[in-house]
């Protein structure tokens, strides 16, 4: 965990209001895992906003990927980002996602949720499937990075715009019975909406495979001190605690969380 | 010009420099530990905590406003056995004295904290908490009224020998009187002040932000509130005050002192730039080198009215 100033590489609009924004920051992108998180001090806002959690969607060669969702005043204030702004990074934050799956990776995205699961799939020890969903197709992101890294992309949209119509766990509920009618075991990972990780949670438990699920809550600290984000979680034994989504995740295994 | 002397002594605690951290803001230091230089601090003050864990206000807990931000953590906190076992064998390394924060729902939970941490090695101090707006039944309802602060913190005072620190509502009338109550009660010192009581509403679902409703406001927004009543506080005060309430770097804490605290706390600057705390220690010696002061006790109350 360092906080270390850093300078923009290049910021680049995705479509609609999704935004990649690539810093060099060496000493951070060098340590991160899948599904840690940098804390960012948003430029401008310096003394008068809090800092903005954001997901590592790419780390190599010194050079930190953030994708983001331009959803209010921080983010608005983000997108002035060009190359040379420089911006102060606490990270990377986080437990992030077990590398080795026991089965084949379904990785299940909801809208930026894609954001971690792309940093995953260039990590994981074995190639799978990823599921994107959004509720239309301007919320459908990153596929082709996927596809390039070898990856089978399947796409659902709400409003049907882009690939099959509706949640993405229907393409999650045919993915599981082709799966099991060939006898091959799953592991799932997701990020996205609560419900989104609640349902891939359910899958999980139905199946007997392992979910792991990273969850989006709103920071403060982003560091463990504050206990603005915690989750009421039960470990194995059955004993209930309060984890804290920052330091003790953000990602969890589906059985630990108690919705 | 040689080295300032920026030590303090705060009814009884004795600090390298009169910079702490304000109690909910910074965990329990080993949080804070691998991103800045915890032995730097003046002290490090603690968490809330009770005599059983407790488990806090549901979520959102906080929510950002223009310059600060409102919270309604509700003192989540291990309990007393708990922050024992599990945090103070790392506080004990850090060779800074250590502040607890204590709170309770009834007078004998305050004397039974304060009693039970006094035989802890490694406690410096308790910072009472009797103005915390977030939860119900304890913190704020004792904060208010000058006769339950009164009788609270000499309930305390008989419980320990430990200097002890009641932290003062802002949401009153006239200080003066709190100040008065809490120093004639046996109080070493005093925290001002704790977050104002605040409301925010989304307008688009016209509903609290906050799952408590209600919570208390902290950040820069309330830093000329609280050097008005440092400055009245410090007109009856006969022991040392800690001042906090939006210190952003060393000149709202240079503000403080002159207005007549002793020492004073980080809060909320701790999560937007955590080395806060250290540049604002450097910025004290840097400011009183630069006046020509030698000692930073030269610059509390140095206030000028005329």
């Amino acid at each position: 965990m360092l906080d270390v100033l850093c300078k923009v590489i290049r910021q680049s609009p995705m479509k609609a209001s999704y935004w990649m924004l690539e810093l060099d920051a060496e000493a951070i992108a060098r340590t991160a895992r899948p599904g840690q998180f940098v804390h960012l001090r948003v430029p401008g806002l310096e003394s008068t906003s809090l800092r903005r959690p954001f997901s590592i969607s790419g780390a190599c060669d010194g050079v930190l990927k953030i994708m983001y969702k331009t959803v209010g005043r921080g983010t608005e204030e983000m997108n002035r980002m060009v190359a040379g702004t420089e911006v102060q990074v606490i990270g990377p934050l986080g437990n992030g996602f077990p590398l080795e799956p026991k089965g084949v990776p379904i990785l299940v995205a909801g809208g930026y949720g894609v954001a971690p699961l792309c940093f995953l799939a260039s990590r994981l020890s074995q190639k799978g499937v990823v599921l994107v969903g959004g509720r239309t197709a301007d919320d459908v992101l990153m596929c082709e990075v996927f596809e390039q890294m070898g990856w089978s992309v399947k796409v659902a949209t709400q409003d049907g715009t882009r690939g099959e119509t509706g949640l993405v766990t229907v393409l999650l509920d045919r993915e599981l019975a082709e799966m099991k009618a060939c006898g091959v075991a799953a592991e799932l990972y997701a990020c996205g909406p609560d419900g989104l990780l609640k349902a891939v949670g359910g899958h999980a438990l139905a199946e007997g495979c392992r979910g792991w699920l990273s969850l989006d809550k709103h920071m403060v600290c982003g560091v463990g001190a504050c206990l603005a984000c915690v989750q009421n979680l039960v470990r194995s034994d059955g004993t209930h605690w309060i984890g804290r989504v920052c330091h003790d995740g953000p990602v969890f295994e589906s059985r630990e969380i108690e919705w | 010009m040689q080295e300032v002397d920026l030590s303090v002594d705060l009814g009884g605690i004795r600090m390298k420099n009169p910079v702490t951290v304000a109690s909910g803001t910074f965990g329990y230091g080993k949080e804070y530990a691998e991103l800045i230089d915890v032995t730097k601090l003046g002290a490090i003050t603690v968490k809330g905590i009770r005599l059983q864990p407790w488990a806090g206000n549901p979520l959102p807990r906080h929510a950002e406003v223009a310059c600060g931000m409102v919270n309604a953590i509700g003192l989540q906190g291990p309990g007393v056995d708990g922050f024992v076992r599990d945090y103070m064998p790392f506080l004990r390394t850090v060779g800074v004295p250590v502040i607890v924060n204590i709170w309770g729902t009834s007078e004998e939970e305050y004397a039974e904290v304060a009693r039970r941490l006094s035989e802890v090695e490694g406690v410096s101090g308790l910072e009472l908490n009797i103005s915390c707006p977030n939860v119900k039944e304890g913190g704020h309802a004792f904060g208010t009224d000058p006769r339950t602060v009164s009788s609270l913190v000499a309930a305390v005072r008989r419980a320990t020998q430990l200097p002890i620190l009641p932290k003062l509502a802002p949401n009153v009338p006239d200080i003066k009187v709190f100040v008065r109550a809490a120093q004639e009660a046996g109080a070493n010192a005093l925290s001002l002040i704790n977050t104002l009581p605040a409301m925010v509403i989304d307008i688009e679902t016209r509903r609290p932000v906050l799952a408590n409703k209600v919570g208390g406001l902290s950040g820069l927004a309330i830093h000329p509130v609280a050097v008005k009543l440092v400055w009245e506080a410090a007109q009856v005060a006969r022991v040392p005050i800690l001042a906090m309430g939006g210190i952003m770097g060393p000149e709202q804490a240079i503000e403080f002192l002159i207005a007549g605290a002793t020492a004073v706390a980080v809060g909320t600057a701790n999560f937007i730039d955590p080395a806060t705390p250290l540049r604002v220690i450097d910025g004290i010696a840097a400011y009183l080198k630069r006046h020509g002061l030698d000692a930073v006790g030269k610059l509390t109350g140095s206030v000028v009215m005329k």
